[in-house]
This record gives structure tokens, C-alpha cells and sequence, in this order.
């Protein structure tokens, strides 16, 4: 277990709004074909963290490193290129466009071709968009919506705008894949689809980092789980530790007034 | 409808080429300003695939667009005119014949510093969004017009409210536009001429823009168009990619803006008015934004209906003995064309299909 390579390695991450101190010595280490959950009651700190690691905000003090690289966001759109994909927590897709296209737009960052190979529609613009166009088919087939390739975004259904989100996510090849509350809003067909969904790609080796508020979903599908409270890690472990863990009872469930 | 059977017809390409190929010919018959309306609107349609890049694809809500025209217009107007010459002597020392550069060299050029005007514009307002944005552009697009009406002092380079005359007329092969083609069995006069000019740009133009829409590039400006937080995770340069779509956009403004000095032969800070702007966005919006036949459609109709409409407004003008206005009615009328199909079809008049925009299976490049 321990010689398995580490995804994200993030340690003694700090961030302070004001008088607030958001997040206190955070430290991560999530390893390749995981699922990571990171759970927390509400105000724990989970979307800083979130955001801080996808470019947003910059850390007061620590450390990132991703797959062996050290790790420095400073503009989000490099955060994908480093190789963090990420879904929101209300669904973003490009609405006015296909599923397909959709999907295509999350390969953008690792193709190449401008302006002048469109025009004139040269060779290697040909065969980077072949090249574009299937593996979006691949892609929308694994999660399972290839019947609505042509569909326009908007009129999916919400499980399936989740599922598409997740296919364009992968279409970034990302080295992990991070899902904000992808369970929030679905019933539970919806939620077991999913769960199966999560399961088939970190069967494939990928690492996801799951941010959830449903503990029963984060418990029964995640490896190691970081639980936080007040901006600090509170618990660390897999989800049978962490769940007996006198702290996280705690946090979640109060001391009872004694 | 109407739809389906514009749209049967227009999908037959063979029918339409035909039609786009023998129109000057039908209508230069009945009168020489009717082509010379077919030549302006296909001026218009130029200007409405260049906005439809910036407005359609990207997104930008641009209320300057005009300003790169005049930039086109005024780079081709100072370059083949003999204004320069008569107020530099040293310029009538370079160039003893008259400075009369080919537009064939000015294209490229105009089409050149429309673009780096394109994206000087774009680099302030990338942080702008929306009516903020509008404002910005609005602004600069009477930056343009109020330099070119001011800038004949202290050095005479416009001609200000005056205007740039004596403008070269456009030669292919050798042969100068401006006189009258005699092929034997039919006479072309000049604005037919042009006429073939300008469809052939306006077809480049329109390929141009087809491929760019089903592109990676094109991709990526409407994902910034539908979700600019989105586009960003996803790992797409929103700040070069907007710049892009500015440079790309004015290109089309610039290229227009060459022809029509050349067509016109004259200049003036007159044209490029806000107002010209706000129909330029109005052919985009009212013909269907981001989808060419749609923008196209728009483009040809606000261009000729003022044009058609002084056939109607000057009747009515007579039947109240003059009481109304022709002038004041005929923008009357276009403004009540407007509001009704706004309300008609809120989406533009030929707007994006609902489904299938890829239809055919690679969903590849077409």
C-alpha cells in the first residue's frame, strides 16, 4: 500500500479570510486509483479547501504536489492543464451546446490546432478533430449517455447532466478527478447510478476526490476519507475508522449538552 | 411555415447559386440603385459575419463594431487617394505619381489593423461581461469616429467632418471596376461588377466562418459564450481566447471597410456612426445569433428594406399631401419591422436548430 503513487499530495495548507481562519494545517495524501472522500458538516471548510486547490484562492502557507510535480495554481485554467478536472456543485455545462460538444470543448486542453488549421482545414487539423470527435464518443459512451450525443445540454435529464459533466471532466485527462456534492438533487436510482459510475473509474485507475455531504454514499464508496470541522482535519482514515472516530461523532452529531 | 419552405429552397445550393449569379443581372435592368442596394447589403453581410464571431460565438456584446470598418475604410481611403500627397510634400516626393496602392496590397493591411484594433479593444474589457462590456465597446466605437472627425488638425491627416475623396477604384487583372464591362452579348456597368466582388468575399467569408464555428477554436469561444467559470476549469485561456475572437471579428470590419471605400470612391467620419453599429448588432440578433444562414438572412434584409421601404414611405408621403415625412416614416417603419419580429420569433428569425446541429454520426468537421 505504502509504495503506491501518490495523485495529490497536499500538505500544511492554511488560509485566512480576515479575522476568519478558514483553514488550519491541512494535510492529504491521495493515492492513485482512490476514491478520497472529504466530508464535513456545513462551514467545515470543504469548498475553500476545494477551491484552493483548483486555483481559486491562493494558500496562506503549504504545499501541493501533483503526481510527483510540485503544484503551484495561479490561474485557474492552468489548473487543468496541470491535470485537476473538476465538476460543480450546481451543474456547469455549456447548455446551448450538444452533449457531444460538450465533450469535445473538455479535450481543448491537451490538442493543439488554431485558428489558421480551421481555415484552411489542414491535415493535422483534420485528424486532431477525427481524433477529438471519438474520443468524446468514447467518453459519452462510458458514462453512458451516447444515445443523447446530439442533444443540446439543456435538455438532459439531471442524472444525465451529471454524467455528462463527469464525461467532459474525463475528457481532460486528468491525473484526478475532483466531483463537488455530485450526489446533491438525485433520488436514489440516481445516486446508486452514480456510485456505479464512480466505481467503474476508479476501477480504471483514475483518482477521484469526492466532496460530499451524503455520508452513507461517502462511506460505502470511498477508501480513505478525510473528515473536517472548523477548518481542521478532525479524522483521517477508511470510512470504518473514521465512522467510529469519538470526534467526528462529535461534529456530526454533537456531545449531547453533558 | 415560411420556414420550411425558405429553408427547402436555400438548402438547395444549386438554386441559390443561380439565384445569387443572375440577380444583378435581373436587376440592373430596373435600375442601377437596386444593384448598387444588392452591393451595400452584401457590404452588411460581410460586417454581420465578422460581429457574429464576437456576439454569436464568443459571446461579447460589441456596440463599437463600426469602428473597425472605418478603420478598414479610412487605412484604404488614405492609401489610394491623393489626399496624402497633397498635404505631405514629402510623401508627393516618395511617390511622384500619386500615392495609389492596389487594394489587393491594402486588404491585408486593413484586415491587419482592424485586428490589432480588435484586440486592443478586447485587452481592457476581458474582465467586462454582458451591458458592462456593451458600454466599453460603445465607447470606443465613438472614440474612432470622433478622432476621424477631428483629425485634420493640427495636422491634415482625415480631412475631418470633410471627408476623403478621389478614392482609386478597385482593378482586377488590370481591369478597373469603376467602367463598364462589354462581354458583347450583355453590358455589366460598374455596380455589377462590384457586385461579383463582393459575393465572392462574402462566400470566403462565409466558409471562413463555417469552418472556424466547427472548430476547436469555434468550441471553445461558445463555451465561454454559455459558461465563462466553466470553460475556465475546463482549462480554456479565457483571456487569449476572447482576444482571438476580438482580433478575428474586426478582421471582417476591416476587410469590408476597404471595400467600401473603394466602392464608394469617398469617406466620410459620417458612416460610421453609432447608429450603423446598432444595426450591425440588430442584423446578428434579429437574424439568429450564432448561426450563419440566420445572420446572413438578417444582414440582407435590415440592409435592403430601408432601401425598399422609400418605395412605400414616398407614396404614403403624397397620399397625406406631404404631411408626413418620408424620412421619419420609413425608420418608423423599420422599427415597428423590428419589434414584430422580435415578438414573432424572440429567437432570431432563423435561428440554431434545437437538435442535431451535428447530426452526422463522427460528429466531426463538415
Amino acid at each position: 500500500m505504502s509504495t503506491a503513487e501518490l495523485v495529490l499530495n497536499v500538505s500544511g495548507i492554511s488560509k485566512r479570510f480576515g479575522g476568519l481562519q478558514a483553514l488550519t494545517d491541512i494535510s492529504m495524501r491521495i493515492e492513485r486509483g482512490q476514491v478520497y472522500g472529504l466530508i464535513g458538516p456545513n462551514g467545515a471548510g470543504k469548498t475553500t479547501f476545494f477551491n484552493v486547490i483548483t486555483g481559486l484562492y491562493t494558500p496562506d502557507s503549504g504545499s501541493f504536489e501533483l503526481a510527483g510535480q510540485p503544484y503551484e495554481p495561479t490561474e485557474v485554467h492552468l489548473v487543468a492543464q496541470a491535470g485537476i478536472a473538476r465538476t460543480f456543485q450546481n451543474i456547469r455545462l455549456f447548455a446551448e451546446m450538444t452533449a457531444l460538444e460538450n465533450v469535445m470543448v473538455g479535450r481543448h486542453v491537451r490538442t493543439g490546432s488554431g485558428l489558421l488549421g480551421a481555415i484552411f482545414r489542414t491535415k493535422k487539423f483534420m485528424a486532431e478533430e477525427a481524433a477529438i470527435a471519438q474520443r468524446a464518443h468514447e467518453l459519452l459512451d462510458y458514462v453512458g449517455i451516447s444515445a443523447f450525443a446530439d442533444y443540446k445540454a439543456r435538455t438532459l435529464s439531471y442524472g444525465d447532466q451529471r454524467r455528462l459533466e463527469i464525461a467532459r471532466a474525463l475528457a481532460t485527462d486528468p491525473q484526478l478527478i475532483a466531483l463537488d456534492e455530485p450526489a446533491a438533487g438525485m433520488n436514489a436510482t440516481e445516486k446508486t447510478q452514480l456510485r456505479a459510475l464512480i466505481d467503474k473509474i476508479r476501477n480504471d485507475h483514475r483518482t477521484v476526490l469526492l466532496i460530499e455531504h451524503d455520508v452513507k454514499l461517502v462511506m460505502g464508496l470511498c477508501d480513505r476519507v478525510t473528515v473536517l470541522d472548523d477548518g481542521k482535519v478532525i479524522a483521517e482514515g477508511t470510512p470504518a475508522d473514521v465512522q467510529r472516530n469519538p470526534h467526528v461523532i462529535n461534529a456530526y452529531l454533537g456531545t449531547g449538552g453533558h | 411555415m415560411i420556414s420550411t419552405m425558405t429553408h427547402k429552397f436555400f438548402s438547395n445550393r444549386w438554386a441559390l447559386a443561380l439565384l445569387l449569379l443572375t440577380l444583378p443581372l435581373m436587376l440592373q435592368n430596373v435600375g442601377h440603385a437596386w444593384v448598387r442596394i444588392a452591393d451595400m447589403s452584401l457590404l452588411y453581410v460581410l460586417l454581420a459575419l465578422g460581429l457574429n464571431i464576437v456576439v454569436g460565438y464568443a459571446g461579447l456584446l460589441d456596440l463599437g463594431y463600426v469602428a473597425f470598418f472605418a478603420v478598414g475604410a479610412y487605412l484604404y481611403a488614405l492609401l489610394a487617394s491623393p489626399h496624402l500627397t497633397d498635404v505631405f510634400p514629402w510623401i508627393s516626393v516618395m511617390f511622384p505619381d500619386g500615392l495609389h496602392l492596389s487594394l489587393w496590397l491594402v486588404l491585408p493591411m486593413a484586415a491587419g489593423l482592424a485586428g490589432l484594433f480588435g484586440v486592443l479593444l478586447g485587452a481592457p474589457t476581458l474582465k467586462l461581461r454582458g451591458d458592462y462590456l456593451a458600454i466599453v465597446t460603445l465607447g470606443f466605437g465613438e472614440i474612432i469616429r470622433v478622432f476621424l472627425n477631428n483629425l485634420d488638425q493640427p495636422v491634415n491627416i482625415t480631412n475631418g467632418p470633410k471627408g476623403l475623396g478621389q478614392i482609386d477604384a478597385v482593378t482586377v487583372f488590370g481591369y478597373p471596376l469603376s467602367k463598364q464591362l462589354d462581354l458583347g452579348f450583355i453590358q455589366l456597368p460598374s455596380v455589377t461588377l462590384y457586385y461579383y466582388l463582393f459575393l465572392t468575399l462574402v462566400v470566403v467569408s462565409v466558409v471562413v466562418c463555417h469552418r472556424l464555428e466547427y472548430s476547436r477554436i469555434g468550441r471553445a469561444w461558445m463555451a465561454i459564450r454559455e459558461d465563462e467559470i466553466a470553460a475556465k476549469a475546463m482549462g480554456l485561456n479565457t483571456r487569449n481566447l476572447k482576444l482571438m475572437a476580438f482580433g478575428m471579428g474586426a478582421t471582417f470590419g476591416g476587410l469590408s471597410g476597404a471595400m467600401f471605400a473603394a466602392f464608394q470612391g469617398f469617406v466620410s467620419p459620417e458612416s460610421f456612426s453609432l447608429m450603423e453599429s446598432v444595426m450591425i448588432v440588430a442584423m446578428v440578433v434579429l437574424g439568429g445569433l450564432g448561426h450563419l444562414p440566420g445572420v446572413i438572412l438578417g444582414a440582407v434584409l435590415l440592409a435592403a428594406l430601408p432601401e425598399a421601404l422609400r418605395y412605400v414611405a414616398g407614396p404614403l408621403q403624397s397620399m397625406t399631401d406631404g404631411r408626413l415625412n418620408a424620412a421619419i416614416l420609413r425608420q418608423l417603419l423599420i422599427a415597428l419591422a423590428m419589434i414584430t419580429i422580435m415578438l414573432w420569433r424572440p429567437r432570431g428569425l432563423w435561428p440554431t436548430p434545437e437538435h442535431g446541429k451535428s447530426l452526422n454520426p463522427q460528429g466531426g468537421p463538415r
